[in-house]
């Protein structure tokens, strides 16, 4: 009851200086416009480019690397225990690439209530020919359903359907830069050599193009049991398991205990591709300081209006306190001003920002490099527009918060007597 | 009629301390009872306003003790005193003081709804029962900013009455208005007085207007003389 009165007050101050009034509204609304339009674009485009790598990439990797190994027989035995060794000319042993015991590691860390999902893989060299022309490149195979479920490989595949190199033990999906080289084209049927003469005719069922050069002119897929017969090896011949976890922040520690239980290289995304991160976090950076600098600077035109509000309006204030409205009233009807004034024109940003970030996803963005994404690309989340009003909210109440006070100090009798 | 003291005052000083000390009150004691029609009068400069500043509770840097209706209100919080204004003080001033862009309703049923006693019903056929009784009843949605002067002083002694206060102060009310006007208030005050019964306490400079009172209080240099 009390408060309607204290709000009608404001509101009628308002709206008796509309001009005045419109004019600090928009200067919130052209920062909660700008905020929204950048914000979106900008973690659209960390989305984007984010995804590029990080989405494909795998929070564990796990394989055997060939390296020397750190002990070598000297440093086991206690007779030079204390003494200074130099072994040269180290060289790694031959060993294995497949994983030992990979089908029980997949087992139990599919158990593991951390991992979203594990993907086995068979990495092979191979030779793709067709008629005399011969290329270096890798054929990985994969459980493609899994692939696409855990690392959105469907993105990269155009001319064709994951589903179809499911259903065929005799397909492959080949690079788009192996296609072009060797100008084949979805339907066709190329070979595929390994070192030791293996040969295996596959049918070309769709085309990869990941957006990296260098990728596409030597990755192919294929199902697991194809490359496993192509490399004449057993169904528990595994030479990578990924895994993707349900927090990334867990790959870093879980990724060291994996590596200690099994005996094995594991390698977690930080790792991999720690510039990525600081490029999105200084992205963000970026979008939130400069639309925290459009709403101090909004800020201030509120705090400039409002004060010139309260210098019109002593007479009033002074009458309000003649007539038993308290500072604390005083204080509350400036401040709801200065919020009414916020809310208007935050609002107003809001429309206006997603106004403008649907042009921005509507014009055209075409790129080798995502060949599923025809647009920009921009990015709604409901969040954005939640903080937008919240700073704006925020903002206008420390702009009216100061000279709301000094109204509500105005001491009536000294306006009263002034006259 | 009637003998409860509405507002009593008890040694009272005040200094103002800008931008030299000058003792401006010295040492007021007075008692104003239910019902009486009371004027204070006074040279310029004489302290007359700053002690009716002091009453209505709106100036809180004085010495002394300030009873309303037996209760000490000297050393209030803010808010409760301007609790009390609007509950127990109705004011009238020189210069009108209405808030421009509300209508004349508006303006009267302000205090009231803060006091919120009252349902807005209530608050509304009041208000139109005292324009009535004040004669402006034609004008009460014109907005205030539109209305003439004498209207303006009736309006702003309908906002006074609104809360059916305990008490009615005026600092030279009728001051800034032509004689045909400071009549019909002054008759309006009278009215108020004789009919209603209410307290009402006057500053003003109007020996004529001073005359129709009950009690003329005359100050001088800071202290009451008669």
């Amino acid at each position: 009851m009390n408060k309607k009165v204290l709000l009608n007050i404001a509101y009628k101050h308002i709206t008796t200086r509309i001009k005045q009034s419109s004019i600090a509204a928009l200067g919130v609304t052209f920062g909660i416009a700008t905020f929204i339009i950048l914000v979106s674009f900008m973690t659209g485009l960390n989305g984007l480019l984010d995804g590029l790598i990080l989405d494909r990439t795998p929070h564990i990797h796990l394989y055997n690397e060939i390296i020397p190994s750190e002990n070598q027989p000297i440093s086991l035995s206690t007779r030079f225990k204390d003494d200074w060794f130099m072994v040269r000319s180290v060289k790694p042993k031959q060993n294995q690439s497949r994983i030992h015991n990979a089908r029980p590691i997949i087992n139990i860390l599919k158990q593991n209530p951390d991992v979203l999902g594990v993907s086995a893989q068979v990495a092979s060299q191979a030779f793709f020919t067709a008629g005399n022309i011969e290329l270096n490149g890798i054929i990985n195979g994969v459980n493609i359903l899994e692939e696409s479920r855990l690392f959105n490989i469907d993105n990269y595949i155009i001319n064709g359907s994951i589903y179809d190199l499911h259903n065929n033990d005799n397909a492959i999906i080949i690079g788009i830069g192996i296609a072009k080289k060797m100008s084949t084209k979805v339907g066709d049927r190329i070979q595929i050599v390994n070192a030791k003469g293996n040969r295996l005719t596959l049918k070309i069922v769709a085309l990869y193009q990941s957006g990296l050069a260098e990728i596409d002119n030597i990755q192919s897929f294929a199902n697991i049991g194809t490359v496993q017969r192509f490399m004449g090896e057993k169904e528990n011949y595994i030479s990578d398991i990924n895994l993707k976890l349900y927090d990334i922040n867990k790959a870093l520690p879980m990724s060291k205990e994996l590596s200690k239980m099994y005996q094995i290289t594991a390698v977690d995304i930080g790792t991999a591709n720690a510039q990525f991160e600081t490029g999105t976090a200084i992205r963000n950076i970026i979008t939130y300081a400069v639309s925290i600098t459009l709403l101090i600077v909004a800020g201030f035109g509120i705090y400039n209006i409002l004060n010139m509000f309260i210098y019109e309006k002593m007479n009033d204030i002074a009458i309000l306190k003649a007539t038993g409205f308290s500072g604390n009233d005083v204080l509350f009807i400036f401040i709801s001003e200065a919020l009414l004034i916020g809310l208007m024109g935050g609002l107003l940003g809001l429309i206006l920002g997603y106004f403008f970030s649907s042009v921005i996803d509507q014009l055209p963005f075409e790129t080798d490099a995502l060949p599923t994404i025809k647009t920009y690309p921009v990015n709604f989340n409901p969040i954005y527009y939640v903080i937008g009003i919240v700073f704006a909210m925020i903002s206008t109440f420390f702009a009216g918060y100061l000279p709301a006070r000094k109204a509500k100090r105005i001491d009536p009798v000294t306006i009263l007597r002034g006259q | 009629m009637g003998g409860n003291s509405i507002i009593k005052a008890e040694h009272i000083f005040k200094t103002f301390h800008k931008p030299v000390e000058t003792q401006v009150l010295n040492d007021i004691n007075f008692n104003i009872n239910e019902g009486e029609f009371v004027s204070i009068m006074g040279k310029s400069g004489c302290g007359k306003s700053t002690l009716l500043y002091i009453l209505s509770t709106m100036d809180t840097d004085y010495e002394g003790k300030l009873y309303l209706k037996g209760k000490l209100i000297t050393g209030n919080s803010p808010n409760e005193l301007a609790h009390v204004r609007n509950e127990h003080i109705g004011f009238v001033f020189q210069f009108h003081y209405l808030l421009p862009e509300f209508t004349v309703m508006e303006n009267i049923t302000l205090p009231a709804k803060k006091l919120a006693k009252k349902s807005d019903e209530e608050i509304y056929s009041d208000a139109k029962n005292i324009l009535q009784l004040l004669d402006i009843a034609n004008i009460a949605e014109s907005k205030s900013y539109r209305i003439s002067g004498g209207e303006k002083q009736r309006v702003a002694i309908a906002r006074a009455l609104i809360n059916q206060p305990s008490i009615i102060m005026g600092d030279e009310p009728t001051g800034n208005l032509d004689s045909g006007n400071s009549e019909n208030v002054l008759g309006i005050f009278k009215a108020l007085a004789k009919e209603k019964g209410l307290t009402l306490l006057i500053v003003t400079h109007d020996q004529e207007f001073a005359d129709q009172t009950d009690r003329i209080i005359t100050m001088g240099d800071g202290k009451i003389l008669t």
